[in-house]
């Protein structure tokens, strides 16, 4: 939704407009003023900012949501370890404290900057542009942002990156999904991490789990992983080779992508989605 | 607990509109949020003295209208009202749905008090 066009309207707030038009003098002399914007139109903007940053430097940007302990981290170090001489990387860190993310990437010989957040619970738009006066854009292909280990707050901000993925390990429950609709709604991509486990793991289902995940009308790939034991990283690997190929398609067609759930307002923009194709893709707006 | 963030984001916007209408005081905030949102309605509520404490929305009314989880079939058409992590349709079952509510957070309206004369 744009805030700007009146796609924020929808069959669930329509009646909450108790006037047409923006403002207007109540009898007992209040001022009423219809606003209907985004209550995070302010990060919002600022992602937006940062998205054109990293689509004029042609860098596609990943943002890695989960639980604490999910296996962000490893399953970066793996990429990195796998594809560094193929592909520029560099990853921004979140976490509430400690380098500790940050100083396991650089083990890895590419750059790492870590944010920490204090006691905040997610990363915002904010908090990512001011790491990228510490991030070397020019010299990248991909930038992975791994958000602070949470599966709730982090699901409400937009960081500017153009996908989202979401991990669950094997070692939670297969209903996550379910338990946390919001989070694994956003996902692009779900991996099921720590999968060297199922074998010796009996209440952990991967169907079950996909399940879950197709009840929030979701169509995101499901890729099955062992970072430490190498098992099912290829998959991963063609995944964000595919993506890097398809970003730079799009830029060079002079657009970008946000991540998943814009369904509202590509309805109401009124463009056409095919009935079991892709995300709409967006345009890019300049500020 | 991320409400407040979001609160802090509202108390920005609502003294931006306050500054905007020369207003002294603002009396009513209605708010939007939708199960999909992310936001927990009993949380915004608690966290919203918080931020507004010494501004003019400091004694405004919080008003939260939770919509409902809405979704429309792409494969049959059918429309209905779901739990917000049932989201396929619950007429013929296929997950192919688009969601038509419940992920908004939207700052809906704001009635302030103020002694300047209203813009044509």
């Amino acid at each position: 939704m744009c805030d700007t066009c009146g796609c924020n309207v929808t069959s669930g707030n329509r009646h909450l407009l108790e006037t047409e038009g923006k403002f207007y003098r109540a009898e007992d002399g209040r001022v009423a003023v219809n606003v209907l914007r985004n209550l995070l139109a302010e990060n919002d903007q600022e992602a937006a900012h940062n998205r054109a940053h990293f689509d004029a430097h042609g860098v596609l940007v990943i943002n890695l949501m989960s639980s604490p302990g999910a296996g962000k981290t490893a399953l970066l170090e793996a990429t990195v370890s796998a594809l560094r001489d193929e592909l520029r990387i560099a990853v921004i860190e979140g976490d509430l404290e400690t380098e500790n993310d940050a100083e396991r990437i650089r083990a890895q010989g590419v750059p790492a900057v870590q944010i920490s957040t204090g006691s905040a619970c997610h990363l915002d738009a904010h908090m990512v542009h001011d790491a990228l006066h510490q991030t070397p854009l020019r010299e990248l292909d991909l930038l992975f942002i791994e958000n602070v280990g949470n599966l709730v707050c982090p699901a409400s901000f937009d960081l500017g990156q153009h996908r989202n993925v979401t991990l669950l390990s094997v070692t939670e429950g297969d209903d996550k999904p379910a338990k946390y609709p919001v989070i694994f709604r956003a996902a692009d991509l779900v991996l099921l991490t720590k999968t060297d486990l199922l074998a010796v793991l009996d209440d952990f289902s991967p169907a079950q789990a996909e399940r879950h995940l197709r009840s929030l009308a979701s169509e995101a790939p499901v890729i099955s992983l062992s970072a430490r034991k190498g098992q099912g990283l290829e998959r991963w690997l063609e995944w964000l080779r595919s993506e890097l190929a398809a970003h730079r398609e799009r830029l060079a067609r002079g657009e970008t992508r946000r991540p998943a759930i814009q369904p509202e307002g590509a309805r109401l923009h009124g463009a056409e989605r095919p009935a079991r194709g892709p995300a709409p893709q967006h345009h890019l707006l300049r500020r | 607990m991320h409400e407040l963030s979001v609160c802090q984001a509202l108390i920005d916007q609502v003294l931006g509109l306050a500054r905007e209408h020369q207003a002294s005081g603002v009396e009513r905030i209605v708010l939007s949020v939708g199960p999909l949102s992310g936001v927990e309605p009993a949380l915004l509520m608690t966290a919203y003295p918080v931020a507004a404490a010494g501004t003019v929305a400091e004694a405004a009314d919080l008003e939260l209208v939770q919509s409902a989880a809405r979704v429309r079939c792409r494969g049959c058409g059918h429309e209905a009202e779901v739990p917000p992590n049932r989201l396929s349709c619950p007429a013929c079952g296929d997950y192919h749905t688009d969601l038509m509510s419940g992920d908004e957070l939207l700052l809906i309206r704001v009635e302030l008090t103020t002694e300047a004369p209203a813009p044509a």
